[in-house]
């Protein structure tokens, strides 16, 4: 365990300084405009399974999460000038009471019926962001963004050094829940709710837990778009597809350990961006739509399970 | 932490318990107090109340009426986690294993989350005490295999050693032994047995009658959500109504 910690943190490290690396030697902005996308996306996928795969409460609500860091973004940056720092800090908490907020909806929905209601959420947040006019309204807001602080020359390398710095944020939160007692308590709920809280796991206080940690984290991955995009609008900060592709890419990569929803968000992030270079941003959808389905038929425990269930044919096989 | 009781005083104490569905009543103004380290069998036909008892003894289901007091303490209103936490543990009818978990892990999940884990702080030394309860089951061997591989009769082991595992003063063990062989059930009997001679009282919920005589100090039973019968096995059987209870003439 020791020893995995140093390799954790090394590699997390080393992470860390490529990145740094990449934005003081390539002059190009257009990799840092796209990688920021698929950083952003590992972050919304990790949060997403803490409360998904950990707990296996399906939350349909990641658009209300993220829109709600964009819109906290938003608003403190307009109302007092804040710089980026303050604004993702304020959307992980306005995240975190959002978390504990649907953690209550956990006390009396389970399955479908919890997952409907994180829509439902959603669209109510929207609404009611939608008919706020000193945050843009339905028109949505244009922002300006502050100059560059060094050693950066421009903001978008910046918001991608800032992207990859929630990155080892997340995982590193993901990955101590799934080491340490919480972990298994989460676990022990989502296989038998009952038998858990009889066992005497405290389920309630587990659940707002793994809401809160979610949902701050979803909600910080968010913040960094609005001064990304100079620009924020409610329907495509609460767009439905950012709960659809992050549910799909935590599917994909399996959600029994962290790093399972890092790979599937690098594996469709890539795919997407790719794609919407090469042919156009509407076959991301398509695309993702088939994977979905492939996985789920093929590989049901995502590319996780396939790792595993290859090596335990390979020892069979010995 | 709730004081400790003297050897054969009152553990658990059922005051005036009511509860009902809509409007059926379960349980019916029941009182009953089990002593510590008691071998307690309750019995009645299907439908008698058994396992609302226990379920209003273990915090799933909350009565209407009444208290239920262990120790000195009010539980009444207390999750079942609390519950478990102050020494009452349970099997279930139908067995309720962590399903992606191997065995040891199920009995891990008892041991992080238990009051004592003072005791226990490191992960090694909880290892090591879920092993042991493994191997007092005579489930060892299967310490490292996913439980959805178990046997029916390894099913209810491993729910028992995962209730003694949250280091309980009251097991409650609700039929344990439904749908085993003769020989299993003797097996699961001489577990429970050896259980109950360690100052955990036990409340062993059976249908077979042979087993409840054999294992209980005291039996008491119910029918249509009251208490018919309490007493020694040989009283409790002995009883006329009791008898017509269960044979129905």
């Amino acid at each position: 365990m020791h020893r995995n910690n140093i390799a954790f943190w090394f590699g997390a490290g080393v992470f860390l300084a490529a990145v740094l690396l990449m934005t003081q030697t390539i002059g190009n902005e257009y990799p840092f405009f796209a990688g920021f996308v698929i950083l952003q996306f590992v972050v919304l996928a990790v949060a997403w399974s803490i409360l998904g795969g950990y707990a296996g409460y399906v939350n349909f609500g990641t658009n209300a999460f993220f829109g709600v860091g964009v819109y906290s973004a938003v608003l403190l940056f307009k109302a007092f000038g804040a710089p980026l720092a303050v604004q993702i800090a304020v959307a992980a908490l306005v995240g975190s009471l959002l978390g504990l907020g649907v953690g209550f909806l956990t006390l009396r929905m389970r399955g479908i019926f919890f997952s409907i209601a994180t829509i439902a959420l959603a669209i109510i947040i929207e609404t009611s962001v939608t008919n706020w006019r000193f945050v843009g309204g339905a028109a949505g807001i244009q922002l300006q963004r502050p100059p560059v602080t060094p050693p950066f020359d421009s903001y978008v390398k910046m918001l991608f050094f800032v992207q990859a710095l929630l990155v080892i944020i997340a995982v590193a939160t993901t990955r101590a829940i799934q080491n340490s007692r919480i972990g298994r308590g989460l676990q022990a709920l989502r296989d038998d709710e009952l038998a858990a809280e009889c066992t005497g796991v405290p389920t309630l206080r587990l659940k707002l837990l793994a809401c809160a940690m979610s949902g701050a984290l979803i909600s910080a991955g968010g913040a960094p778009s609005a001064m990304y995009l100079q620009y924020a609008d409610p329907s495509s900060a609460f767009n439905l597809n950012y709960s659809i592709s992050v549910l799909a890419m935590s599917l994909i990569g399996g959600t029994a350990l962290w790093i399972g929803p890092v790979l599937g968000a690098i594996l469709l992030g890539v795919t997407q961006q790719l794609l919407a270079v090469t042919i156009s941003s509407e076959v991301n959808v398509l695309v993702l739509g088939i994977m979905l389905v492939l996985f789920v038929v093929g590989a049901p425990n995502g590319l996780i399970g396939l790792v595993h269930r290859s090596r335990l044919r390979a020892r069979d096989r010995t | 932490m709730t004081p400790t009781i003297a050897s054969g005083g009152s553990l658990l104490r059922i005051d005036a318990l009511t509860k009902s569905f809509g409007g059926f009543v379960a349980l019916d103004n029941i009182d009953v107090e089990i002593r510590k380290g008691e071998r307690f069998g309750l019995i009645g036909p299907n439908g008698s109340g058994k396992t609302t008892l226990v379920n209003c003894i273990s915090g799933v289901l909350r009565p209407n009426k009444g208290a239920v007091l262990f120790g000195d303490e009010d539980i009444t209103p207390l999750a079942p986690n609390q519950r478990a936490h102050r020494g009452i543990a349970r099997s279930f009818q139908i067995p309720r294993p962590f399903k992606s978990m191997t065995v040891l892990e199920n009995l891990m999940v008892a041991l992080d989350f238990a009051s004592g884990r003072d005791v226990l702080e490191s992960v090694s030394h909880r290892r090591d005490a879920a092993m042991s309860i493994l191997e007092r089951m005579g489930l060892a061997s299967k310490a490292y295999d996913p439980t959805v591989t178990l046997t029916q009769v390894e099913l209810r082991k491993m729910e028992l050693a995962r209730a003694m595992a949250t280091g309980p003063k009251l097991l409650i063990s609700d039929e344990a032994m439904a749908g085993l062989s003769a020989s299993e059930v003797d097996e699961v009997m001489d577990l429970l047995m050896s259980l109950g001679g360690e100052d955990v009282a036990v409340i062993m919920i059976e249908h077979i009658m042979q087993a409840v005589m054999r294992f209980s100090d005291r039996v008491m039973c119910l029918d249509a959500g009251r208490i018919i019968a309490i007493g020694t096995p040989a009283e409790v059987m002995a009883n006329a109504r009791v008898q017509e209870a269960y044979l129905g003439t």
